[in-house]
C-alpha cells in the first residue's frame, strides 16, 4: 500500500505481542476497530457515505446518469468503481492518476458488488439497446490507518444502499426511484503476519504482514469475491480460517449497520 | 456569465432566491483538525460549499528541482471530486483546477514565513465534496486554517470571500444560480492585519461604481470570515488556552 519503513524494534514489538495472542492496541485478532458511518452526507451525489473504521476514513459517492449501453449486454445498466489515495490521506501517498494499489483496490471492491448482484442491473434499463443507468461509484481515501480495503469496501456499498436514481433531473420519469439494491456485500481482509491470521490491521500491523486475503460473502454467507494479495503465501488451513473468519465477521457487520 | 436569462435571481425586495439580503453571505461553518495523518487540516462549509483541506509539511521537496535554496515552496493541489457537482466530473485534474490550485498557492505564499524553510515544501490539499459556487474562496479559506493548525508559522490567516452582480444589483457571496446565470463573479481574499488584498479575479460586466461596491462588500465579509477562522482554531486548541490562562 505505500512503501513505508516499520522500525526493527516496533516490528518485534508487534510480533512478540501476537506471539502472545495480543495486539498492540489491545484488541483480538479478528476484532474489527470501531466503525461509523454517515450516509447521505454530500447533497450532490445521488448516494454517498463517509465510513470511519479506526483512523481510516474513506468517502464514497455514486452518481447516478443516462449512457450507451454495452453492445453485449444491451438490457443491463452500467457499474464503474474508482478509487483514489488522496496525498491528504497519508505522507506516503502522492497525486496524480490511481496508481496500481488503487485500482487493485478498486477492482476488488467493483467484484464484490458486481457479483454479489448488489446492484440489479437489469433494472436500470431506460431503452433496450439505446439508454441505460450508468452508475458510477467513486471513492477517496481521506485518512489511512490500514485496511483501505474493507473501509472503502463499507463505504462504496453505504453509498449505494442509500442512492436513488435521479430520473427527474434527466426528464425520466416523474419521481426519483431508491437504486435496487438487493444484498449487503461484505468483504473481510485478512493479513498474515508471521503465522498470525489478523482482521482489520493498523498501519505498523498491515507494513509488517506478508499476505492479505480479501473475501467478500453476501447475505446467506456465500462467496462472491476473493482476491490474495502480497509477496507472501497462505497455506490451505490458513485459506480455511480465512473464509470462516470473513463469514462470522461479515454476520457481525451486518448487524452492526445493516 | 451569459446574464440572459428569464430566471429572477434578486426581487423587487432586494430578496434573492435563496432568501439573503444582496448584501448577506450564506452561512459559515469551519471546523480545525479534522484528520489524523495531516500536519494539520480544517473543514469548511459555506452554504452548500463542503471542503476538506489538508496540510503537510514542511517536509523534503519532491520533485527535487523544484527547491528552492532561500525559501520554501507551496505547493497546492486543488481537487473536486466526481460527485461534487451535478453532472459526474471527470477524475483527474483540469485546467481550472490547476489554475486555481496556482492562485490559492501564491496567496498562501503573502502569509506563510516560507523563508524560515529553504529546500523545503508545504504542500496544501483542498478537496471539494459538495460544490455550490465559491469553492475557491471556500477552499483558500480552509488552506489557511489548515496550515495554522499544521503549526506553520504564519503573519496571518487569509479569509476569501467574492461578490457580484446579478439582476444588475451588487450581491454578496454568489450561490449557483447567481454565479451561473449572473452578470458577474469577483473572489477576493485579503490579509485581514493589512488589508492586502492577496488573490482578486473577475469575469463579466461591471460598472466602477459597482465594482468598487462589490470589492469593499467582499473584504467586509473576509473579515467576518476571519473571526470564524480564528474560532475555529482557538476550539481546536481550547484545552491548551485554559490551560495557559490558568498559568497566568
Amino acid at each position: 500500500m505505500s512503501d513505508s519503513v516499520i522500525s526493527e524494534i516496533r516490528r518485534d514489538h508487534i510480533l512478540k505481542l501476537l506471539g502472545s495472542g495480543k495486539r498492540t492496541d489491545g484488541r483480538k485478532f479478528t476484532d474489527w476497530r470501531e466503525i461509523s458511518v454517515s450516509t447521505n452526507c454530500i447533497e450532490s451525489a445521488d448516494g454517498s457515505a463517509r465510513v470511519k473504521l479506526g483512523k481510516t476514513e474513506v468517502i464514497a459517492g455514486v452518481k447516478i446518469i443516462p449512457g450507451t449501453p454495452f453492445p453485449d449486454t444491451p438490457n443491463e445498466g452500467i457499474l464503474t468503481t474508482g478509487m483514489e489515495f488522496l496525498p491528504m490521506a497519508h505522507p506516503s501517498f502522492e497525486g496524480g492518476p490511481p496508481g496500481d494499489d488503487a485500482i487493485e483496490l478498486a477492482r476488488i471492491v467493483d467484484r464484490g458488488i458486481r457479483e454479489s448482484g448488489m446492484v440489479d442491473v437489469s433494472q436500470l434499463c431506460i431503452e433496450p439497446g439505446e439508454k441505460v443507468w450508468m452508475c458510477f461509484i467513486d471513492m477517496y481515501a481521506l485518512d489511512y490507518d490500514g485496511n483501505l480495503f474493507d473501509t472503502a469496501n463499507l463505504a462504496a456499498v453505504m453509498a449505494l444502499k442509500t442512492a436513488t436514481v435521479p430520473r427527474v433531473q434527466y426528464g425520466l420519469g416523474d419521481s426519483d426511484c431508491p437504486l435496487p439494491v438487493t444484498c449487503f456485500p461484505v468483504s473481510v481482509t485478512t493479513y498474515k503476519i508471521d503465522n498470525t491470521l489478523i482482521l482489520d490491521p493498523d498501519f505498523d500491523e498491515e507494513h509488517i504482514s506478508s499476505a492479505r486475503l480479501t473475501v467478500t460473502t453476501d447475505d446467506n454467507g456465500n462467496f462472491r469475491a476473493m482476491q490474495k494479495g502480497g509477496s507472501g503465501s497462505v497455506t490451505l488451513d490458513e485459506l480455511n480460517q480465512c473464509l470462516d473468519m470473513s463469514v462470522a465477521k461479515g454476520k457481525e457487520v451486518r448487524k452492526i449497520i445493516g | 456569465m451569459s446574464g440572459h436569462t428569464d430566471m429572477i435571481l434578486v426581487d423587487e425586495n432586494g430578496i434573492r432566491i435563496d432568501g439573503r439580503t444582496v448584501d448577506q453571505h450564506r452561512p459559515f461553518k469551519i471546523e480545525a483538525g479534522v484528520l489524523n495523518n495531516a500536519d494539520g487540516s480544517a473543514y469548511v462549509e459555506i452554504g452548500k460549499n463542503k471542503i476538506l483541506a489538508a496540510v503537510y509539511g514542511p517536509r523534503e521537496c519532491h520533485p527535487k528541482h523544484m527547491q528552492n535554496p532561500t525559501k520554501a515552496i507551496i505547493q497546492c493541489k486543488y481537487n473536486m471530486q466526481t460527485f461534487s457537482v451535478s453532472d459526474r466530473k471527470k477524475p483527474g485534474p483540469d485546467r481550472r483546477s490547476i489554475e486555481i490550485s496556482k492562485i490559492t498557492a501564491e496567496a498562501l505564499e503573502n502569509v506563510v514565513l516560507t523563508e524560515l524553510y529553504p529546500r523545503a515544501s508545504i504542500d496544501v490539499y483542498i478537496e471539494v465534496l459538495q460544490a455550490n459556487a465559491g469553492t475557491r474562496c471556500a477552499g483558500l479559506t480552509a488552506a489557511s486554517v489548515a496550515l495554522a493548525d499544521a503549526g506553520i508559522p504564519m503573519r496571518d490567516i487569509i479569509p476569501a470571500c467574492a461578490a457580484g452582480k446579478a439582476d444588475n444589483k451588487v450581491l454578496l457571496d454568489l450561490n449557483k444560480e447567481e454565479d451561473n446565470f449572473g452578470q458577474a463573479d469577483v473572489p477576493i481574499a485579503i490579509v485581514p492585519s493589512t488589508d492586502e488584498i492577496v488573490l482578486l479575479q473577475m469575469d463579466g460586466n461591471m460598472t466602477r461604481d459597482e465594482l468598487d461596491k462589490a470589492i469593499s462588500m467582499a473584504m467586509g465579509a473576509c473579515h467576518e470570515l476571519y473571526d470564524v477562522q480564528k474560532d475555529a482554531l482557538k476550539r481546536r486548541y481550547a484545552k491548551r488556552v485554559v490551560e495557559v490562562e490558568t498559568d497566568e
